[in-house]
């Protein structure tokens, strides 16, 4: 039930995915990019979970840790940059 | 689950967010906001699974973890070049991968550290199916992922050789990585135990890291904005399957939501070159130095920099088309200045933009963006498509085969049927070019040849400052 729960999440996302971005325009293609680059470091909450979970020292909890950095990389530097760029697309006259 | 259900509310709420956050990204005067709202929605699944979770572990490592990997990624982003982009994307897309793979793999170690696998049998012997096939693909997506993005970062700093490297025997190689990791994983989900399932498993890495190097090997250039927008689909689905190893459906939600949108994106990149994604990836394009469809009327007309003045000075409909060659002259700003001075001279001035320029999806919008060109400034391809004829003067910069002619009029041209910016209808061509080479496909461009078309030697960056001056004068 649980297995099946889960698959059926998966292929609602997966409808949802494609009904919510089919159309963008070009020029925000980039910011598109970086911006769900950084929800994809979404797996710093199994990274987390990994280094929580397992006995300190244990190799399980060094194989969380690594992946905690290399997620918190992903997860502030994607938004970061994907802000920034945003920042640089203004109206005439903005500013 | 052992998650209650408050938790899994938290959970939900942050996935809805998520889901609004790119949505928002889609639309210009929201992008911003919903860049956001995405991140609130991660603020709140990392803030409850740290409420959540017994502590075993120290909250120092946590800490540390979250300082370290944030404080890169903080400063790589707020220090890197606009032109620099593609690379810090294709960067971020290989941690988050590799972030992925080393999920699975610590709640694999966490079975063995368990005893699990051994054969006293106090603990079941093998994982259940499910849960050793997730760690496979989390393993798998993760790992091709992560090697195939530094590859193609190698690719795009110059650190390895841009273009296709094609040797004999490539799909063969190929075709074997992929065979060992099919091989591997079913041999490692079928209830392997003991030592032989964990050697089997560092197998499984050890393909998958090399398949996404030899994967990316045969793709050129020119070609990077597609395999960009796929790495960045696998390393939304590497989360995805990392979500199904641990359970989690925040995991697998956002997870699925960026492997759709980087799927959306490959589709428009592939279209935008009437390829198919087959072709892209096997095909070793560019490698393949041509020899079809080569032959050219007339010659390459020079141009000086006093002359092109003159003749931009007295046009009124002016559009830029930028390239690759833009970025690599860091031409940017010296651009928007002389659009800014045409624009005073009274012209209409715009930025025509072809999907695929540069090295990844919308890399000359942010480019041009950064030099603070107004946004109702960049148009599209097929806005400017059918009014060309009435411009008088399309400067080219650093762009090739996205205004080759060939494209249009060649059926023996291997780009023929890619949409194009039919520049060559334009009353008058400016293509600033380094030197007298092809492009990235090896192709020699017709435009260049033509009646219209004008050439401007030289780096870009200085030829559009010199007519700045001569505009000042």
């Amino acid at each position: 039930m649980d297995i099946i729960l889960l698959l059926f999440i998966f292929t609602l996302a997966a409808f949802l995915g494609f009904e919510l971005i089919s159309k963008v325009p070009s020029q925000l293609h980039t910011p598109l990019m970086s911006g769900s680059n950084a929800i994809s470091g979404i797996t710093i909450v199994g990274a987390l979970i990994a280094t929580l979970q397992n006995p300190e020292g244990s190799a399980a909890m060094v194989l969380g840790f690594a992946a905690l950095v290399l997620a918190s990389i992903n997860v502030v530097g994607g938004y970061k940059v994907t802000d920034r760029m945003l920042g640089m697309f203004r109206k005439k006259g903005d500013r | 689950m052992q998650t209650p259900g408050l938790i899994n509310f938290f959970y939900i709420a942050s996935a809805i967010l998520f889901i609004f956050g790119i949505k928002m990204l889609g639309s210009a005067h929201t992008a911003r906001r919903g860049n956001l709202v995405s991140s609130i929605g991660m603020l709140i699944a990392i803030a409850v699974t740290l409420i959540d979770r017994q502590v075993l572990g120290s909250w120092m490592w946590i800490a540390a973890g979250i300082l370290a990997g944030g404080l890169i990624g903080f400063f790589a982003a707020k220090w890197v070049r606009m032109t620099r982009m593609p690379e810090m994307v294709a960067l971020f897309n290989g941690f988050g991968g590799l972030a992925s793979l080393l999920v699975g793999w610590a709640e694999y170690q966490k079975f063995v550290d368990a005893g699990g696998g051994r054969i006293d049998g106090s603990i079941p012997a093998a994982m259940d199916h499910f849960t050793a096939s997730v760690i496979f693909l989390a393993v798998f997506v993760g790992g091709i992922t992560f090697s195939g993005s530094v590859y193609a970062w190698g690719k795009l700093s110059g650190k390895i050789s841009g273009k296709a490297t094609v040797f004999r025997g490539q799909k063969a190689v190929n075709l074997l990585f992929l065979a060992g990791i099919l091989i591997a994983g079913i041999l490692y989900a079928s209830g392997l135990a003991g030592e032989e399932a964990y050697a089997i498993f560092l197998g499984l890495i050890l393909f998958s890291l090399l398949l996404g190097i030899f994967g990316v090997m045969p793709i050129g250039g020119g070609d990077m904005p597609v395999v960009i927008s796929l790495l960045n689909s696998c390393s939304g689905l590497a989360a995805c399957a990392a979500g199904f190893v641990i359970r989690n459906n925040v995991l697998i939600v956002a997870g699925c939501l960026v492997g759709a949108s980087g799927l959306i994106l490959t589709i428009i990149m592939c279209k935008a070159m009437n390829r198919t994604l087959a072709n892209v990836l096997l095909s070793g394009f560019g490698a393949t130095a041509e020899k079809a469809g080569a032959k050219q009327d007339g010659e390459m007309k020079p141009l000086s920099v006093e002359d092109a003045f003159y003749v931009l000075e007295a046009a009124s409909n002016v559009i830029f088309v930028p390239g690759y060659g833009m970025a690599v002259a860091q031409a940017q700003h010296a651009v928007k200045e002389l659009g800014d001075i045409l624009e005073e001279n009274g012209a209409e001035v715009r930025y025509v933009i072809h999907p695929v320029a540069g090295r990844m999806p919308g890399h000359m919008n942010v480019l041009l963006a950064e030099a603070d060109v107004a946004y109702e400034q960049l148009s599209e391809m097929d806005d400017v498509k059918p009014v060309m004829s009435t411009v008088d003067v399309a400067i080219v910069i650093g762009a090739n085969d996205v205004v080759n002619p060939a494209a249009e009029e060649d059926p023996q041209s291997p780009i023929y049927g890619m949409p194009i910016i039919n520049v060559h209808e334009a009353k008058t061509v400016f293509a600033l070019k380094r030197g007298q080479g092809a492009g990235f496909s090896g192709l020699v461009n017709q435009l260049f040849f033509r009646e219209n078309t004008r050439m401007l030697y030289g780096d870009a960056k200085q030829t559009v400052t010199k007519l700045v001056g001569q505009f000042k004068d």
